[in-house]
């Protein structure tokens, strides 16, 4: 269906354009960070795509899995034609761990504003040009981004400190037993453990065995 | 607070004239959900609105990330408290999407039919509350009963009346029960009575048609730049509903009309909502004489559908595709997807990363509300205050599906 805006736009971006794949029915292109601003306003305003309607952003942390790290994902569709799209596109995090950057698409859609907001919330990435680049589902005073895969799923960030003396766990405190059952991603520990730091400890501070 | 006794010079007895900061929530009583809105206001009219979500975030997609594929089921449900079946089957497609399996015709029209009565009672508890927000008690009560003879069929089906959990991938966790169409069609007539009395209270009410008429207008251009969906969207003049351009399921084989309004103001979504639930119930009638009696509701798949039980007591081989099952999970192919469906607020997608493990990778989901909810700043600007109350309520924000 949308075979022939994954086709205009490899015409008229060439190399810019990294792949394209269809799997599981959904188009797909991967384009460079560079282009992906100039990428979503051809789309939308090119006469054969009209990608009119906005869906959703959003981002996918590779840690371990892939370099660069995280792929931002947008989905577009066209009210007039039908057809849908999703454009990738891999940042990478600075050298010194700096975060990520993108350009912005707000100007190209307005409803980007509040799902950039949220991808930044979540994942750490900069939308450059973004006119109001806060937190929006998570607090101001939250540290680090709780969707990365290095951000521990246990970690607890309360505004008011837990009572001392009340027996009272934090969510997720104990393990739920049957060990073996659950499959949690923990690859990042080993492939972040065996990088930057001695081999004893990972980056959490545990032990390993 | 400045004490009273202070000398004052005669010019500075003025009334202020600053733009005065005013918040309203987290907590209202007039607040359609855990929202806070933050207006500065010239006099009555607001100037600037920033509205702030995420009161309710509880980190459904770290949470996805951490079990099997199935036992994202019941975090679905509490997305959209006010239609869980709809996310069940949402959830369910796209999973299915992603193994290349269909399920049963039968299982499809059992799908349909429920997730057709959950949109119902979406609609009616929005616009329930949105006219119980504007002092309208008692069509409130109405639409509520009528919901109540609905979720009376979910917990004769289910066992549960809001959070069903009964989606499963590859199927429904039981099939219809002997007697669920009878049910069915002797509850809708009633339900569509009571919508009616209750809608009659109101829809020829001057305060409250003065409430709705002409307040809130988003034009049609700017609502699908801000990635609108559903009631909402289509409340612009734009016709876009999934089952009706990209059909899944059964949906292209039932005769039904996609409401659209005109202006785009409250008037219109409280209107396209009403009309809809009209539309549902001629679904559910067709549904009801498409749907066969007899067949299987699950794909017949030992590697995604879990075996009867009394093949797990009494065989091996059914013990250790129970333990497969639940312990690894559903092995799902590796790669990217995105699969979506109407539910009661607009596009319900799901985008997802598999690893080829049973634990998803990532698990993004599009909430139709979060896209609605960007667009009420703009709604609300250079209206009044007290137009806040039906716009916010008409644009039906689900904080479970909003915050994450």
């Amino acid at each position: 269906m949308s075979k022939v805006v994954l086709k205009r736009l490899e015409k008229r971006f060439g190399e810019a354009i990294l792949s394209t794949h269809d799997q599981f029915g959904d188009e797909t292109a991967v384009v460079t960070p560079e282009v992906w601003h100039e990428v979503a306003l051809f789309l939308r305003d090119d006469s054969r795509c009209q990608m009119d309607h906005f869906i959703d952003l959003t981002a996918v942390d590779y840690l371990g899995r892939r370099t660069p790290r995280f792929e931002v994902v947008l989905h577009m569709r066209s009210m007039q034609k039908l057809h849908r799209i999703r454009v990738k596109t891999p940042v990478a995090m600075g050298p010194d761990g700096e975060n990520p950057k993108v350009d912005s698409l707000v100007d190209v859609w307005k409803g980007a504003n509040w799902f950039e907001r949220e991808a930044w919330d979540m994942f750490g990435i900069e939308f450059k040009g973004h006119p109001d680049l806060r937190r929006l589902l998570m607090y101001e005073e939250f540290e680090g981004h709780p969707l990365r895969k290095d951000y521990d799923a246990n970690k607890t960030q309360p505004l008011v400190e837990y009572r001392e003396g009340y027996e009272k766990q934090a969510p997720f405190g104990l393990p739920e037993g049957m060990p073996f059952g659950r499959q949690v991603h923990d690859r990042w520990k080993v492939h972040v453990a065996g990088r930057q730091t001695d081999g004893k400890t990972n980056i959490l501070g545990f032990e390993e065995d | 607070m400045e004490p009273l006794d202070v000398e004052l010079e005669d010019g500075e007895l003025e009334l202020p004239t600053d733009p005065m900061l005013l918040n309203m929530g987290p907590s209202h009583p007039a607040m359609h959900g855990t929202v806070r809105i933050v207006v500065e206001l010239s006099g009555e009219t607001i100037n600037k609105a920033d509205v702030q979500i995420g009161y309710l975030h509880r980190g459904f997609e770290k949470m996805c990330e951490r079990g099997t594929w199935s036992q994202v089921f019941p975090y679905v449900d509490r997305l959209n408290y006010a239609s869980p079946m709809l996310n069940n089957v949402g959830f369910a497609l796209a999973v299915e999407k992603m193994l290349g399996v269909t399920v049963p015709e039968r299982c499809q029209h059992y799908r349909v039919l429920l997730g057709e009565l959950a949109r119902i009672c979406d609609h009616l508890v929005c616009s329930g509350a949105m006219a119980m927000e504007l002092g309208a008690f008692t069509p409130f009560l109405y639409f509520i009963k009528a919901r109540d003879i609905i979720w009376d069929i979910f917990e004769e089906e289910t066992g549960a009346r809001l959070t069903n959990s009964f989606g499963r991938v590859g199927g429904m966790a039981h099939e219809p029960s002997p007697n669920f169409k009878e049910m069915v069609r002797t509850s809708i007539p009633a339900v569509v009575d009571l919508i009616k009395d209750g809608e009659n209270l109101v829809l020829e009410n001057r305060i409250f048609l003065d409430r709705l008429e002409d307040v809130g207008i988003m034009s049609k251009e700017d609502a699908i730049a801000l990635g609108w969906s559903g009631v909402v969207l289509r409340s612009t003049g734009a016709n876009y509903d999934a089952r009706k351009h990209h059909p899944y399921m059964t949906y292209d084989r039932y005769d039904f009309d996609v409401p659209v309004g005109q202006k785009g103001d409250n008037y219109d979504r409280f209107m396209c909502r009403q009309a809809e639930i009209r539309q549902s119930a001629r679904i559910i009638e067709q549904a009801l004489e498409m749907m066969a009696d007899e067949g299987p509701v699950n794909v017949e798949d030992p590697r995604i559908i879990l075996p009867p039980k009394e093949q797990v007591y009494n065989t091996i081989e059914g013990t250790i595709q129970h333990f497969k099952i639940v312990m690894e999970g559903i092995k799902v192919p590796a790669g990217e997807c995105y699969s979506y469906t109407e539910s009661g607020n607009g596009e319900l997608g799901f985008y997802m990363v598999s690893d080829g493990s049973g634990t998803p990778w990532r698990l993004r989901i599009r909430p139709p509300s979060f896209a609605s909810t960007a667009g009420l700043e703009q709604l609300i600007t250079g209206q009044m205050i007290p137009d806040i109350v039906p716009t916010f309520g008409s644009i039906n924000m689900i904080g479970g599906e909003c915050d994450h």
